[in-house]
């Protein structure tokens, strides 16, 4: 209930007094972030401390083996090859699955149609796939991208749908009346009424892309985060194996942060909304 | 048609006519077909405003739908000037009954306003004194910038009208408009209906539960049976076109319209059963 109030006089708010508050809530907002990985991370040093394991090392030793393996060349080797990749894939699913998603979802009879092939295809592990891209498009770029897109392609895609097909009907009505058609319809009705479930289907392909970036650097490659913990695997250089592994959590994790921020922006409304509706029901 | 109308001369908005030919709308549904509608035919001239009353679940909402190309009848047929309504026509404004679903959510109340005027390549300039001016004729000068779920639902409704007007439209549908707000800011938006339908000459189709709002507001009254409807009454609102809430609303002509499209609404609610009581039954 405050909340709501809170919105509703936010104009008389003194700009300063919002600063603070603001500045406030992102300083709890951080603790509440960072606590855990804290304790987790001091609970990991304080038990690997006397560790004699090979196996297991030393959290030092794993920091120490960080700074040395990743801040080098393998930057520019290894990190930005990977998360070339990362990219080009995570978009490519993304443009592809909101547009497909968006026909599929405004045009019924194409949905019926293409729907039991689709579903065959997401029911494929990506993973599996490798093999069977190798042969057709090499053990290049275009393999690992291609790899990429076909498993985070899915969430995207059938959230897309959902969120097309879900658009309120009266809303719908109301663009038709007042000539929203074409373009203007996709960008001012479809699309962003569709954005809570597109969002949230981007927010899943971004875990499955990370995950299929590392697998499919794992095969037959030269290059990239996945090649080189693997390589350091086989090289029994077991504190550098373990800083990759440290690498790609970090990576998600910042990742994931920038995508709660890209999220925020998008879909303020959207959160406003469901606060009014939970105020008033 | 009374004769008192000081709207435009009717060539210039002769496109606005409607006619409503033998309209019946028919929902399948899964397992369950409803006919909303059996046959409605009227007209309503360019420049004119019609109130259209009748017990809930009559099909008014239906009938509004197949006026403004949402909804294909299942037979008959809606004309709009001299061309046959086969999608939503241009220079069309609706205010639909769930006004809270109409307005779009991750825009500004002044955006809602301003979209429709985009789409009409309204120029920028002109585009903004629009929205003011319409927001301002609904008492929302203050709130553009906030958002629809922001606000009551009484606001929320006006922001649909303002919309609306914003367009200024050949042809006006409004669907239960007035349901949400209060008795005071209700009088104010009847009496502003009015005066922007004099000013602007443009035909309006008004639905309504409210027999004093239909006759208050209307230069006709059509009252529908319950469903499946039919047009049962057409009266003309012989009243002054000046109108005032208190003077007019205690003429005795009021009275008696009133009273009349009361026992018309009354008459409408068991006017099937008295119809199958004499044999035709054909509802469960
Ligand atoms: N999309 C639909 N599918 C099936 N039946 C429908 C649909 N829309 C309306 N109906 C039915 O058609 C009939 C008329 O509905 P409609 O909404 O037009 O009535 P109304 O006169 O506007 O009622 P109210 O005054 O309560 O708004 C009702 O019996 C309703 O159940
Ligand atoms: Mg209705």
């Amino acid at each position: 209930m405050s909340g709501m109030t809170g919105t509703k006089t936010k104009g008389a708010e003194s700009r300063a007094g919002r600063g603070l508050r603001l500045l406030r809530s992102g300083a709890v907002h951080l603790a509440y972030l960072l606590g855990l990985p804290a304790a987790l991370l001091a609970l990991w040093w304080v038990l690997a401390a006397r560790s004699t394991n090979f196996y297991y090392p030393t959290l030092d030793e794993i920091l120490a083996a960080f700074a040395e393996t990743w801040f080098s060349e393998r930057i520019v080797d290894d990190v930005l090859p990977s998360l070339g990749r990362l990219a080009a894939g995570y978009l490519g699913a993304a443009v592809i699955g909101i547009g497909l998603g968006v026909l599929l979802g405004t045009r019924p009879r194409i949905r019926a149609l293409l729907e039991p092939v689709l579903e065959f295809f997401r029911a494929v592990p990506p993973p599996v796939l490798i093999p069977v891209l190798m042969l057709v498009a090499g053990i290049g770029d275009t393999m690992k991208i291609v790899v990429i897109i076909s498993g985070a392609l899915w969430p995207v895609l059938l959230n897309t749908v959902e969120g097309v097909r879900a658009i309120d009907e009266v809303l719908s009505d109301t663009a038709r009346c007042y000539g929203l058609t074409g373009t203007a319809r996709l960008r001012r009705l479809v699309l962003p009424g569709a954005s809570p479930q597109i969002v949230a289907g981007l927010r899943q392909a971004l875990s499955i892309s990370i995950i299929l970036m590392v697998i499919s650097e794992m095969f037959a490659s030269s290059s990239g985060l996945g090649f080189t913990v693997v390589q350091f695997q086989r090289s029994f250089a077991i504190p550098e194996m373990w800083s990759g592994i440290l690498l790609l959590g970090l990576l998600g994790f910042a990742l994931s942060l920038l995508f709660a921020l890209f999220e925020s922006r998008v879909l303020g409304w959207y959160r406003g909304l469901r606060q009014s509706q939970r105020g008033e029901k | 048609m009374t004769g008192t109308k000081a709207a435009a001369p009717a060539t210039e908005y002769s496109a606005g006519a409607l006619a409503v030919r033998g309209v019946r709308k028919v929902y399948q549904g899964s397992g369950r077909t409803v006919e909303a509608v059996r046959d409605l035919t009227f007209t309503v001239g360019a420049g004119d405003l019609a109130c259209i009353v009748g017990p809930s679940g009559a099909g008014k909402t239906t009938l509004l739908k197949c006026v403004a190309g949402l909804l294909a009848p299942t037979s008959g047929e809606v004309r709009l000037g001299d061309a046959r309504v086969q999608g939503p026509p241009p220079g069309m404004a609706v205010v639909f009954q769930e006004y809270g679903r109409s307005l779009f959510p991750w825009m500004t109340v002044g955006a809602n306003v301003e979209l429709p005027l985009k789409q009409k390549k309204i120029g920028k300039a002109e585009r903004a004194a629009l929205v003011a001016q319409a927001l301002d004729s609904v008492g929302l000068q203050d709130a553009p910038a906030a958002y629809p779920w922001q606000l009551s639902g009484g606001m929320q409704q006006r922001v649909a009208i303002a919309r609306a007007i914003a367009y200024e439209p050949k042809v006006l549908l409004m669907d239960e408009p007035f349901a949400a707000v209060d008795a005071q800011t209700r009088a104010e938006l009847e009496d502003l209906t009015r005066s922007l339908w004099r000013k602007l000459g443009m035909t309006v189709l008004f639905v309504t539960h409210d027999i004093d709002e239909a006759v208050y507001l209307g230069e006709r009254v059509l009252v529908l049976s319950a469903s499946p409807t039919v047009v049962m009454e057409d009266i003309d609102v012989d009243l002054p076109a000046e109108r005032e809430q208190l003077t007019t609303r205690a003429l005795p002509r009021f009275a008696e319209l009133r009273a009349a499209v009361y026992g018309h609404v009354q008459r409408a609610k068991t006017f099937h059963s008295a119809a199958a009581a004499a044999g035709a039954g054909d509802r469960p």
